[in-house]
């Protein structure tokens, strides 16, 4: 049941409240850590900069303004820690690629069995979305933000952000062309 | 809407998502509904988008939890940074005042609709609900008592924001369904509504069914 909102929260963090500090990480550490994962495909990663993430929480929450919703900042952060994270090693994410939850196994008779499910398909799509699109999707579809919210977290306008999310569709339909479902336009 | 020549996305079309996921404020919610019940080439492709956010939340669930060690590892971090701040003074006098301030109506509906599902999924636990297919016309119950954690048909709800706790609570018992984990951070819950895996197209027509109830924002089939 929450009881005490963010920005109250934010103002202990900022006086340093550890109290304070658990409750917020206790409501976002799952949220943001499958946010992370999504993004940098490693569990030790994803953990580790969701520890940084936070950590970035207590040292700045002095500076919080409040312009944006204080999940919004938080998964700010999380991005901007995301985004580091892979530009520090573009190898290991094309390895990270191959050891996605769903892997590209043209031949697997595993797979052709999941051909035949619509749903395991479009999971195993969504899988390879880019990270810029993948990042979209879930914040759009798991995390449940809005237009203002995304457009707050990723840094674009609310205008960009509909149609990366559109164009985010677009190559999920083409992933599923790929894998021989038809599913018109986008 | 046409969409024939596919050369851009009506405004409409770009925010199907938003509207699934039910953050459109309500005038762009309406708008979008109408344009689904008027356009069957938008509806299908609206089933499309319900089927990506059905999945992109079996994804991310799938990805579990930090390890546990991360509230340690967090702390350790903070302790090992120098010391900027003076540590607070935590006055319970002034926690309870904001506690008390920061329930809203709204809170303390919402407060009190959590523990009316908590009362009816302790009830389903218990008198272990099944649902039996009967044919095109729907479902029935069965005495049997409900698998919890074994195979079942579920799906991925939100409720509407406005409706109240005995009308989810009415829903959920009239149905027969069982809130089996949820929410998430959108507010969606995991329901079972059979107690065995269902055919696409069975679990699809329970879908439909429910869809249509006033209590329901968002369905969709999820594994």
């Amino acid at each position: 049941m929450p009881t005490t909102s963010d920005e109250v929260l934010i103002g202990r963090i900022a006086k340093s409240d550890r109290l304070a500090m658990e409750e917020l990480y206790g409501r976002y550490r799952v949220p943001v850590y499958r946010f992370v994962l999504r993004m940098v495909r490693n569990a030790a990663t994803a953990e580790d900069l969701n520890s940084d993430v936070f950590l970035d929480v207590w040292r700045q929450a002095g500076t919080f303004e409040g312009r944006s919703a204080v999940s919004t900042w938080i998964f700010s952060i999380a991005r901007f820690k995301a985004l580091n994270a892979l530009q520090r090693r573009p190898m290991e994410e094309l390895d990270d690629e191959k050891a996605g939850a769903i892997e590209d196994q043209a031949d697997d008779p595993e797979i052709a069995l999941a051909k035949k499910d619509k749903a395991a398909v479009l999971r195993a799509c969504l899988l390879k979305l880019s990270a810029e699109h993948r990042e979209i999707v879930n914040l759009v579809y798991y995390q449940h933000k809005s237009v203002e919210d995304v457009a707050g977290i990723v840094g674009i306008p609310e205008a960009t952000v509909k149609t990366r999310m559109f164009y985010a569709r677009k190559k999920l339909s083409e992933l599923l062309t790929e894998q021989g479902i038809e599913r018109g336009w986008p | 809407m046409s969409t024939a020549k596919h050369s851009e996305p009506s405004e409409i079309e770009l925010l199907l998502p938003w509207y699934a996921a039910g953050t459109l404020d309500p005038r762009e919610s309406q708008q979008v509904e109408a344009a689904i019940a008027n356009d069957p080439e938008l509806a299908a492709r609206y089933e499309w988008v319900r089927a990506e956010l059905a999945q992109e939340t079996h994804v991310s669930e799938a990805a579990g939890e930090p390890s546990g060690r991360d509230v340690k590892t967090l702390f350790a971090k903070i302790d090992a940074l120098p010391t900027q701040k003076s540590r607070a003074s935590i006055d319970l006098g002034a926690r309870i005042a904001e506690f008390l301030a920061a329930l809203s109506p709204r809170t303390l509906a919402w407060s009190a609709m959590a523990a009316a599902l908590a009362i009816v999924l302790q009830a389903g636990l218990l008198a272990g609900i099944m649902l039996k297919e009967r044919g095109a016309g729907g479902y029935e119950t069965a005495s049997v008592p409900a698998n919890v954690s074994g195979d079942g048909a579920y799906v991925l709800l939100r409720f509407q924001p406005q409706a109240s706790a005995a009308d989810v609570a009415n829903f959920l018992e009239t149905n027969k369904l069982s809130i089996v984990g949820g929410p998430s951070a959108g507010g969606l819950y995991r329901v079972r509504v059979a107690p065995t895996k269902l055919a696409e197209a069975d679990l699809k027509r329970i879908v439909n069914t429910l869809q249509d109830n006033k209590v329901v924002g968002f369905i969709a089939a999820t594994e």
